[in-house]
């Protein structure tokens, strides 16, 4: 499968890591010739064989719907790049 | 005496008990290995006082007969590990500054077990590479060379990868043993390339929790060690049930030491056929030959098995693993820790962030990832890939049902030069050949070093196992470990103008 110019643009976006348009070619053919080699899995019939969801046999435990952990205000906003009055901040999103 | 570094954990623990040394003694000799290791890069932060005042506490405690499992043996941590109030990069810049209030599980266990911590270890950014050469804090040097005569090839080489800083650091005896992180190969491979023993256990044997991730479905933790010994007295501090994995095995850790009895008699072994791949060394395909001699000598059987579906396993890993880290790495965002690189609004300092942050790899996969989850391909791709994971994962099951464990080559190659196979993706990708349908299947593998190829580089055994079943894993390996008699190690620590090899046997 190749990707075009425009298709890149858009996973970027979606991924929120912007792409100057000058790398976009370079991308989206490095992309492209991945994709092309992924596509050896179209040779394989999966036909009514269930897709892997769970890696070891086991029943995903449970436990109680209680607090264990908290009141760690200050650790948690201790890596922050940038906080105010005990919030992080980000840049202003309403005018 | 052996010069302290030059010991196995094991010998250490018994110096340590016999008072032959003190723990300060062995802390300050790999304090000092670790500075003159430093041309290999194998370090992204040294942990020095913190290793001092963990020897102290350690000796006070074997003063008083108190002494834990691993009570004063100095480990180098992957970076990868989250240790509470010392900086964790992940190997990328978008962590910087990064400095965890909690510590990982698995090494909340290990200084639990009195071990103690040298420092945090180099790593492909996010452990995505083969090579030790996407970290933003620079490459790691493998400590050996090629032994070339005169105008030979003698570049310095990659470490392999991920886990490439604790497997340089274990074998240039700068730590007696390490932590990695296992994804698709990222301990075995590196292990292999530096003439080291590295496994990775059962997925759901050793916690994530604390471990920066990758790709949740696949990423283990697991030993790095010199000898097989080691690596079952390092699993066994680092392994068990952890209520904060939900994913981590509530299954009993064996004593794994006492799995290494050296009887493999009437065991079966499977050698799957399909990995003779295309294009592999000659010198590999004999490395090969010489390890089902000597599990034959030892009295156990190969059985020749069919994996079929080996060949689709890298490619189905490189839709699976990055679609899962393009999930999991949403979360650097520029707002709660880590890099921010502003913008004029809430999306383009995300955008900056993350262009600015994230390394080339690491981007190209997150892309990857987003394109195979969006909407129109998730079907295509992401969905067929998980359905030619449960085929793999078939293709192990009826190999167990004739066979006990399986043996294969680790890598289909020696080390390669820094620099090397970066034009094409694909090309650095195919190192993980034999060590990705582990990962998918979710099982436990060991490499072992088991020879020298033509340039005077280690190479690797593989052996498999079934799910929870590390203690025969750990039994066939230490019994290829016996009979390759590796004692072959890098001199005197490599790194800039100064690496040689001596080999000693093997």
């Amino acid at each position: 499968m190749a990707l075009d110019k425009a298709t890149v643009a858009h996973i970027a976006t979606l991924a929120r890591i912007k792409l100057p348009e000058s790398e976009q070619d370079k991308i989206a053919g490095e992309l492209s010739h991945i994709l092309t080699w992924i596509e050896q899995l179209g040779e394989v019939d999966t036909t009514g064989v269930a897709p892997m969801t769970s890696v070891v046999a086991m029943r995903l435990p449970a436990r109680e719907d209680v607090v264990s952990d908290g009141n760690r205000q200050a650790d948690i906003l201790a890596n922050a790049p940038a906080e105010a009055h005990g919030f992080f901040t980000v840049p202003k999103v309403v005018e | 005496m052996t010069a302290l570094t030059e010991l196995t954990m094991a010998a250490a623990r018994d110096g340590l008990a016999r008072k032959d040394f003190s723990a300060r003694e062995l802390a300050e000799a790999h304090i000092a290995a670790v500075e003159a290791a430093r041309p290999l890069n194998a370090f992204v932060t040294e942990t020095p006082e913190q290793a001092l005042a963990m020897a102290a506490e350690a000796d006070a405690r074997i003063a008083r007969g108190a002494a834990r499992p691993l009570e004063g043996l100095p480990l180098a941590i992957k970076d990868l590990f989250c240790t509470k109030g010392v900086l964790t990069t992940a190997g990328s810049h978008i962590l910087d500054g990064f400095v965890p209030p909690y510590e990982s599980t698995v090494t909340a266990q290990l200084w639990d077990a009195g071990a103690v911590m040298l420092g945090k270890t180099n790593m492909d950014e996010f452990a995505m590479g083969s090579s030790t050469t996407t970290s933003y804090y620079g490459p790691t040097e493998n400590p050996w060379r090629r032994a070339t005569k005169g105008a030979g090839d003698n570049r310095p080489l990659v470490p392999g990868g991920s886990s490439g800083g604790s497997a340089a650091a274990v074998a240039a005896r700068a730590a007696l043993g390490g932590t990695g992180t296992d994804t698709g190969g990222s301990i075995r491979q590196p292990a292999g390339f530096t003439g080291i023993v590295g496994m990775k256990p059962t997925y759901g044997r050793c916690s994530r929790w604390g471990i920066v991730a990758f790709a949740s479905s696949l990423d283990q933790a697991g030993p790095m060690t010199r000898t097989v010994r080691d690596a079952a007295m390092l699993l066994k501090a680092m392994a068990g049930h952890d209520p904060k994995d939900s994913t981590s095995s509530p299954i009993v850790v064996p004593d794994f030491e006492a799995a290494l009895t050296g009887d493999i008699k009437g065991l079966r072994v499977g050698i799957p056929k399909e990995y003779r791949v295309d294009g592999m060394a000659g010198e590999i395909e004999a490395l090969w030959q010489r390890g089902i001699a000597w599990i034959k000598d030892a009295g156990a059987e190969p059985v020749e098995i069919s994996l079929k579906m080996t060949k689709y396993a890298l490619p189905a890993y490189y839709i699976i693993a990055p679609a899962e880290a393009s999930s999991n790495l949403a979360r650097y965002d520029g707002v709660r820790f880590g890099l921010r690189v502003d913008g004029k609004s809430l999306d383009e300092m995300y955008e900056n962030t993350r262009a600015a942050g994230f390394g080339a790899e690491v981007r190209r996969r997150v892309l990857i990832g987003t394109y195979v989850l969006s909407a129109g391909y998730y079907d295509a791709y992401y969905l067929k890939a998980q359905r030619v994971r449960a085929l793999i994962a078939r293709d192990f099951e009826e190999a167990y049902k004739r066979v006990d464990c399986i043996l294969t080559p680790t890598a289909p190659s020696t080390a390669f030069a820094i620099g090397d196979k970066e034009d094409d993706p694909i090309s650095m990708y195919l190192n993980d050949v034999f060590t990705v349908p582990v990962n998918l299947a979710g099982l436990p593998g060991i490499s072992v070093p088991s020879g020298l190829g033509a340039d005077g580089l280690p190479l690797g055994l593989q052996v498999i196992g079934r799910a929870f079943d590390e203690e025969t894993v750990l039994r066939v390996a230490a019994v290829i470990e016996k009979a390759a008699g590796f004692h072959c190690r890098p001199s005197p620590l490599a790194g800039e103008g100064g690496a040689r090899r001596t080999a000693t046997g093997g």
